[in-house]
């Protein structure tokens, strides 16, 4: 039996379906049977990110309506073994899909796959209740921004209402020389504003564009926002692994600057 | 160095002034309080207390406040409660 987990934000373009795509890749890389769902119905976009938008015959809606069988709308990954796609459906209205549907449909996939990641939609309304409804777990992304972490104070909130319990927080866009000059919150002051256990830090990595033009997820890709992301499939699959330090790439003066703050 | 230029532009570094904006911001949306519904709180706490003081219903004020360390981190309910008279039973 696995789990169901929902990637979930609130603000829009913070990179939710990036995350899914690159976790559930992650988690395939680890072995692990994936399903993928893009909850996002209207605003179809994972299969883009993932590369597999030719191949679409059925989506979610289809399944759900009964038009198709669960397993003839799975899109099989051909580069990650064990990786499957639900896609959403592009032209259907929203409301096309219920809570308790998603639910069946969460539970269905549970039975044959080690973790199914739903990508929820923007926003707060019904599209995030279906998104939320069969999920086990809850992850929240965010950004340094005080828009895109206000909105994550909310959906933590809404969460919590909804009985998922100790969402965990991937803070995404994190650009260290930022950080550094005091010109963007860190992920100390994010943590302490939000009071969630963080799961991982994704730093602001061009890699993460060209292979998203690519549709390979970058997770497989040697990168630090790859190596971000592997670590945080393996946090999510249990594993304890240390958080990346940025500094690692710095030069002679960066090194000079921390010994002399540290001898202060 | 970076405190050093720090101290001498003399100008709040622009993450300290996102997270305490922050913290202002989400008090109140974490206390979810509508104008409504303070009134309502309002109402029944006139009603209440009417029983054993008068109080001066014009000066009555209450507000949802920032945290502090005294409330354990959450937002509080305070009331500003003007008292013409204590009734005697």
């Amino acid at each position: 039996m696995g789990e169901c987990i929902v990637i979930t934000s609130g603000k829009g373009g913070v990179g939710k379906t990036t995350t899914t795509a690159n976790i559930g890749a992650g988690l395939s890389l680890r072995g692990k049977k994936v399903a993928v769902i893009d909850a996002d119905i209207g605003l179809r976009n994972l299969d883009v990110v993932l590369g597999l938008e030719n191949r679409i015959v059925y989506d979610l809606v289809d399944v759900v309506s009964g038009n198709c069988k669960t397993r003839q709308a799975l899109i099989k990954d051909k580069r990650f073994e064990n990786l499957y796609l639900l896609p959403a459906a592009q032209t259907k209205d929203k409301d096309a899909v219920s809570q308790a549907q998603m639910k069946v449909l969460c539970e269905e996939l549970k039975q044959e796959f080690d973790y199914v990641l739903v990508d929820c939609p923007a926003g707060i309304e019904q599209g995030f209740k279906n998104a939320i409804a069969g999920a086990d777990r809850a992850v929240v992304v965010t950004t340094p921004e005080v828009s895109a972490v206000r909105d994550a104070d909310r959906i933590i909130g809404l969460l919590e209402a909804a009985e998922l319990r100790n969402p965990k927080l991937i803070v995404n866009r994190v650009r260290h020389d930022m950080v550094k000059r005091g010109d963007m919150m860190n992920i100390e002051d994010i943590t302490d504003i939000l009071a969630i256990e963080i799961i991982g830090v994704v730093p602001d990595d061009e890699k993460i564009i060209i292979s998203t033009n690519r549709g390979e997820p970058a997770v497989a890709t040697q990168s630090l926002s790859g190596q971000a992301f592997r670590n945080i499939s393996a946090r999510i699959d249990g594993e304890e692994v240390a958080f990346i330090n940025f500094d690692q790439n710095n030069g002679i003066f960066d090194k000079l600057i921390k010994l002399f703050n540290f001898s202060k | 160095m970076f405190d050093l230029l720090k101290f001498l532009s003399r100008q709040e570094s622009s993450k300290n002034v996102a997270k305490e904006r922050l913290r202002l911001v989400l008090v109140h949306d974490r206390a979810n309080c509508s104008p409504e519904l303070l009134d309502l709180i309002k109402e029944d706490l006139i009603t209440a207390l009417s029983k054993h003081i008068e109080i001066d219903q014009d000066g009555f004020d209450i507000q949802i406040t920032k945290t502090d360390a005294s409330t354990n981190g959450l937002p509080a309910l305070v009331a500003n409660i003007p008292i013409r008279s204590m009734k005697r039973s």
